[in-house]
């Protein structure tokens, strides 16, 4: 049986040929953070010529480059990567396994993303340069005007896809066989719930995506008319396509942190979740509505008003659902024992920030309302509520919070919360006045805007920048306190820290549970 | 069902089942399924691509409905291209002639394609085209000119809501495409 206890391997081969799952979540967590800075440079860039009316810095057809490589590159590198990291690091430590089921899978799933990467950043350098028909690619703009990077592009799309399936059918796999005896599915964690569902839509939406970009393929290369109405295909199928792949997508990215916060919040308020079934059964009812809603992204291309209202309707069913989760997670905190260290901080402030991420979602859901609000600013300032004060806050509440778990070391408090009030200013800041010159009718996706936008612009830039720039304070706290960090050696890092994870030495030895824990 | 003794390959091949049968579900499903629905609901103005047949005798004197027709270059396409009357009064359930014009100013032979959509999209339904240049594709020589017929039926059951009835169509050059060759890229 050999020696059960080695370390890791020396040297670059620990981490090309590793198939431990501390490893790979280790390595998946750095990637989407180095992914994090290309998106944000060029968010800065997107920002930058936004700064004032007028074209000052860049080209429109650049200008069209940076906002749909941002878009790609902060849902496919940054945020779907970083939660996949955090399941590798966290799912078999929170279940009582001592890795992932297929750990030669893991391995892969990860290692073809970097390459992929590199070719989508590369195609920045092409003739015609990168995609540029936004993060959505909506045919003809993504087959017949496209840029020829369009089939690298396809290509990157149909590897991340493959990534994303072996990733999820790992964590599947994983959760459904590897649990510690007595760990029934109602003892899980609910992050290791969340993201059991988050992966059975992953399942069932990556490969509509992978025929979506196929079609476009094959539209733009062997002669087929799917998206062209000079062959008899429709432009109008892309949208139903993708979004049917899309909605399902934006809880694939938001439910994990859903499961981050509700680790977080009980910890810092000293009292168990509160509602765990009805959390779990929220999840469930938030993932099968995804399936049903994705016209409510297409209100205005020209649908029967049954349509119109079916969409309408089952779109706002999902807040019914979403309301359970707030108000369990404010439940929770309610008469609790509360301090607030900066896992906490960033959990509130997803809290607070989401839920009116969900209010502005519930306008947009009104289908005549949504005629004047649609591929508007205010739409911008909707999804960026949702999407970086929603999944990217929940991941730096997750970093805190586990990070000194992961390496024995604590970070400093008082740099963390620093960071949290500078993200938090800087990003209502950036994104709060986007509603307004929303409202009032700029539209997204442009390089130069009317003047009596110029002011909300100009605030939304410098908030940008502010957010932008607490990220590095962010990656030196990490960075210092991985290698200088206070040590701390306390299995149970927070007081109020429940789960399995918390019964391991700190910092968690590499391989965890060879004997499966007693759960009781 | 269980197709391994290792329970997580047993788990894995089922989703990879799974993967494998949403991915075909996107073209055997969803692509005929929007087709079918569209025409079947007129959505998006589609109006069928066969030639209307059953033709009824009945003709409704006591309502008259505007037919307006309207002509668009797709990008790029250089054809002088529009209807000879831009509107027509008929009464439902008669069977009405008009004719396209169409020139190629270019020095080389093209084929173009007409792809009709009507407005409002609840009215395609009820618009029957007994006889329509757009069911097929329509090459012409350098320099050459052509009459488009278009023979069409407005349906008695034309919702009573309904005055104006907008026929569209979109000229699209298909040269590279009825050549075999691929797009022009």
């Amino acid at each position: 049986m050999g020696d059960h206890h080695h370390g890791p391997a020396k040297g670059l081969s620990r981490w090309l040929f590793t198939t431990n799952h501390k490893d790979i979540g280790t390595m998946y967590l750095w990637f989407s953070f180095a992914m994090f800075i290309l998106g944000g440079a060029f968010a800065m860039i997107i920002r930058a010529e936004l700064f004032q009316p007028g074209l000052q810095l860049v080209e429109p057809a650049f200008f069209n480059q940076m906002t749909t490589m941002h878009g790609l590159v902060m849902v496919f590198g940054a945020i779907m990567p970083s939660f996949v990291g955090l399941a590798n690091w966290l799912i078999p430590m929170m279940i009582g396994a001592p890795d992932m089921a297929l750990p030669r899978m893991n391995n892969w799933s990860f290692w073809i993303l970097p390459p992929t990467f590199l070719l989508l950043a590369s195609t920045l350098f092409m003739e015609g340069g990168a995609p540029a028909a936004g993060w959505t690619f909506y045919a003809p703009l993504s087959t017949t005007y496209a840029a020829p990077s369009v089939t690298y592009f396809i290509f990157c799309v149909h590897v991340l896809g493959l990534s994303s399936i072996m990733g999820s059918i790992n964590i599947i796999a994983t959760v459904m066989n590897m649990r510690a005896p007595g760990m029934t599915y109602m003892k899980m964690p609910l992050f290791v719930w969340t993201w059991l569902i988050t992966a059975f839509l992953l399942v069932a939406v990556m490969p509509v995506l992978a025929g979506a970009v196929t079609m476009m393929l094959m539209d733009v290369h062997f002669g087929t008319s799917f998206f062209s109405a000079a062959g008899g295909g429709d432009p109008v199928l892309f949208q139903h396509v993708f979004w049917f792949f899309g909605h399902p997508e934006v809880y694939i990215i938001i439910l994990p942190a859903f499961g981050v916060v509700s680790q977080i919040i009980p910890a810092f308020s000293r009292k168990p979740l509160f509602g765990y079934d009805s959390m779990v059964y929220a999840t469930a009812s938030i993932a099968f509505l995804s399936f049903i809603v994705w016209a409510h992204h297409m209100f205005t291309v020209g649908m029967p008003v049954a349509g119109e209202l079916f969409f309408m309707y089952a779109t706002m069913l999902i807040a019914v659902p979403t309301g359970v989760k707030v108000f369990n997670w404010v439940t929770t905190m309610w008469r609790g024992s509360l301090s607030f260290e900066t896992p906490m901080l960033f959990s509130i402030g997803f809290l607070v920030l989401f839920t009116i991420g969900g209010f502005t979602g519930l306008m947009l859901s009104i289908a005549p309302a949504d005629f004047q609000y649609h591929d508007s600013y205010f739409v911008v300032a909707h999804f960026h509520y949702v999407m970086v004060a929603g999944a990217v806050f929940s991941m730096s509440a997750a970093v805190y919070f586990w990070l000194p778990k992961w390496c024995g070391r604590m970070y400093n408090e008082t740099m963390g919360k620093t960071h949290f009030w500078i993200s938090f200013i800087g990003f209502n800041l950036a994104f709060f006045p986007q509603h307004f010159v929303g409202l009032a009718g700029m539209p997204r996706r442009i390089p130069d805007y009317a003047l009596q936008f110029a002011d909300f612009n100009m605030m939304s830039s410098i908030g940008a920048f502010i957010y932008g720039l607490s990220q590095i304070l962010f990656l030196y706290n990490v960075i210092a306190t991985i290698v200088a960090g206070k040590r701390v050696s306390e299995p149970k890092v927070w007081d109020g820290a429940e789960g399995l994870e918390w019964t391991i030495p700190t910092p968690a030895p590499y391989h965890t549970f060879e004997v499966p824990p007693a759960v009781k | 069902m269980k197709l391994s003794n290792n329970p997580a390959i047993d788990t894995a091949t089922k989703l990879v089942a799974v993967a494998v049968m949403m991915f075909a579900f996107v073209f055997v499903v969803m692509v005929p399924l929007y087709n079918v629905l569209c025409d079947a609901l007129g959505i998006n103005g589609k109006t069928s691509g066969e030639a209307y047949t059953s033709v009824q005798a009945a003709v409704d004197e006591s309502r008259l409905v505007s037919i307006q027709f309207v002509a668009t270059n797709n990008e790029g396409m250089p054809w002088e291209f529009g209807p000879t009357v831009s509107v027509m009064k008929v009464h439902p359930g008669a069977v009405n002639d008009t004719v396209f014009h169409a020139r190629n100013p270019l020095a080389r032979d093209m084929v173009g394609q007409a792809i009709p959509s009507v407005s409002p999209s609840r009215a395609a339904a009820y618009f029957h085209k007994t006889e329509c240049f757009c069911f097929n594709q329509q090459p012409l020589a350098a320099g050459a000119e052509a009459e488009l017929p278009l023979q069409y039926i407005v349906d008695q059951d034309l919702p009573a809501d309904i005055h104006t009835i907008t026929l569209s169509y979109t000229i699209f050059d298909v040269t590279d495409m009825t050549r075999g060759a691929v797009a022009n890229r």
